[in-house]
């Protein structure tokens, strides 16, 4: 079957199985990620969601399956192509000593760059531009490590952002930050969808936070979708109890109606089996 | 679309550029002095009129000759191997992002040695000519790096940083006891290896033609690598975001370590520590960018390996240490340094 570029998802796993140290972590999956959504993937600890997410992002090779993109096969596509069109954060990135915002941002113009031609006019606006976008253009001299936890998750997506893609896929981008920070990255995050047209899939663990800034919400348990679909669908006190093992009250947000979970205790810790 | 969301700002800092190129700058003056004094001091004190004459108008006379012959190979010798030392020590850091990795990571070292001191036993006097000792010590250190580079991606990730240095390590022991071994049976063997050991740029100045395409093949792979080598300080999975194949990019950057290693055991025998220390000293330099990184280190390696040789000459008058020894008494205490500050360094 041949579908339109309007039907083709710009993303999809086809039966991938994802593991690493001979174990299977992500079974037979099937996910289809549409142009200009914000989906982020829940579940336990361990069961199997970052692992998901590289293997969407071509840092795991799959075991079984493929991961199109815009229905092509990514593992057949040379590196350069895909870094073209789809960037990862991954969860804990590392940075040398010393290393400046600018330069770093730089970095992400790594896949059009070649060894005869370094740096052009094109590359300069687009570090540029990045950096405005996450509003840290003042900071481009500042070491890294010199800046606040939000500050510099802020430099890291704006690295991701000089790379140029149409899809984002950032693992738990908010690991570590305070409320504020969170919220400000996503916010960042809802900015570069809505007005950048960029395609986000991320981790999250916050819940209401995921469904307070994603269009689809896909829940994972065992390395398996349990549930997928809009915030309102899928987060349900049945949900949070058979993913979770979390006893929940689902409320409706106050600004937009959106659910908000609100813990009610009596936890039965769901442990990943391998 | 970009329009929107971006305000108009002045790009003013994006890429602070000056400082790297300050510090290139500095570098270049630096290796310019290096150069001037390794031809002007030697055993017999010669001033800058006779330089001048010796390099511009030569006729024959002794200071002509002494400068000609005697201190110009040597120094385009010490040239050679500071700027292969200096590369080779940031590539190793680079790739295993290991602060105190150096070009002897691979098994250079002991795998040159056990070649040169095996070499002695098997073909007896002609293995310990000056071109045998320049193969043989050649070969046994890409062998080296081949036999480790094999143990350490034997393993179901491929080869990673941490492999490779076990795997070097294992190598370097097992080269080593074989060496011992073998000097041990053998006192030929003994005096060879002894011969060998010291660190030296004097020797073999005459080898260094020889040794030029290898030099180059292996500056032109470090090149090539500088823009994976910068993907891969964000880690692993960053650089295959951006699109580096990572196991090519780490075979390249080894292959171009080992063969600028090798050039350098050959053409001077082992010499510690200035590996480890040029990266250090770029790094502050230049900052965390292997563009001006790895260009820095060539520049300053050969500045100390000349210096350390010049210096090598004045200490110990009317004979001369090997450039080996003075390193390494200079090496020690910066080690110390490093060891003692406050914030360690990451790569």
């Amino acid at each position: 079957m041949k579908s339109t570029e309007e039907t083709t998802p710009i993303l999809a796993a086809e039966g991938l199985s994802l593991g690493f140290d001979g174990r299977t972590v992500v079974h037979s999956l099937d996910l289809a990620f549409e142009r200009g959504t914000v989906t982020t993937v829940i579940g336990p600890n361990g069961c199997g969601k970052s692992t998901l997410l590289r293997g969407l992002g071509r840092l795991l090779r799959p075991e079984a399956g493929r991961v199109t993109l815009d229905g092509a096969q990514i593992a057949a596509m040379p590196p350069r192509a895909v870094a073209c069109r789809l960037s990862v954060l991954p969860q804990t990135p590392q940075a040398p000593a010393g290393l400046t915002v600018g330069e770093l941002v730089a970095r992400g113009r790594h896949p059009r760059q070649r060894w005869y031609q370094q740096f052009t006019g094109g590359d300069e606006r687009a570090v540029s531009d990045a950096l405005a976008a996450t509003d840290i253009s003042d900071l481009a001299g500042v070491p890294l490590e010199d800046l606040s936890g939000g500050q510099r998750q802020r430099a890291w997506i704006s690295m991701t952002l000089a790379q140029e893609t149409e899809l984002l896929l950032l693992d738990e981008p908010t690991t570590y930050l305070d409320l504020a920070h969170q919220v400000e990255v996503l916010e960042l995050v809802q900015r570069l969808n809505r007005e950048l047209g960029r395609t986000v899939v991320m981790v999250l663990h916050d819940i209401s936070l995921a469904a307070r800034y994603s269009d689809r919400i896909v829940a994972m348990r065992d390395g398996r979708i349990v549930a997928s679909g809009t915030p309102g669908e899928v987060i349900t006190p049945r949900l949070l109890w058979d993913v979770f093992g979390l006893k929940a009250q689902v409320i409706a947000e106050p600004t937009d109606g959106r659910p908000h979970v609100v813990p009610i205790g009596g936890c039965r810790v769901v442990r990943a089996v391998s | 679309m970009a329009a929107t969301l971006v305000p108009p700002r002045a790009r003013t800092g994006t890429l602070p550029r000056r400082r790297p190129l300050l510090g290139l700058a500095v570098g270049a003056g630096v290796l310019a002095a290096a150069l001037a004094l390794s031809l002007a001091i030697g055993g017999r004190p010669t001033s800058l009129a006779e330089l001048l004459h010796a390099l511009f108008t030569p006729d024959g006379s002794v200071a002509d000759l002494a400068i000609r012959e005697l201190r110009w190979p040597r120094t385009v010798n010490g040239l050679v191997v500071g700027a292969c030392l200096g590369v080779a020590g940031c590539l190793s850091q680079g790739h295993t992002r290991n602060a105190v990795a150096d070009p002897g990571l691979l098994g250079i070292y002991p795998g040159a040695a056990l070649a040169v001191v095996g070499g002695s036993l098997v073909f007896g006097g002609a293995g310990t000519t000056t071109y045998a000792q320049a193969a043989l010590a050649f070969c046994g250190a890409v062998v080296a790096c081949a036999v480790v580079f094999a143990v350490g991606s034997a393993t179901r990730h491929g080869v990673t940083p941490v492999t490779l240095v076990l795997a070097g390590a294992a190598v370097s022991a097992l080269a080593g006891g074989f060496v011992s071994l073998i000097v041990l049976s053998s006192d030929a063997a003994l005096d060879t290896l002894r011969f060998w050991q010291l660190g030296s740029v004097a020797v073999r100045g005459g080898l260094v033609p020889q040794m030029l395409p290898f030099v180059a093949v292996g500056l032109a792979l470090a090149a090539a690598n500088i823009g994976p080598l910068n993907a891969l300080a964000l880690g692993e999975d960053t650089a295959r975001s951006l699109g580096v194949s990572v196991a090519r990019a780490r075979f390249l950057g080894l292959a171009s370590l080992a063969l600028l290693a090798a050039c350098a055991v050959t053409l001077a025998g082992p010499i510690a520590f200035a590996g480890l220390l040029v990266p250090h000293m770029v790094r502050g330099l230049v900052g965390a960018d292997y563009r001006w990184q790895l260009p820095g280190c060539a520049l300053l390696g050969a500045s100390l390996l000349l210096l350390a040789d010049t210096a090598g000459r004045v200490i110990a008058r009317p004979g001369e240490l090997p450039v080996g020894v003075v390193l390494a008494v200079l090496g020690a205490p910066f080690f110390v340094h490093l060891a003692r500050r406050r914030r360690l360094v990451t790569l």
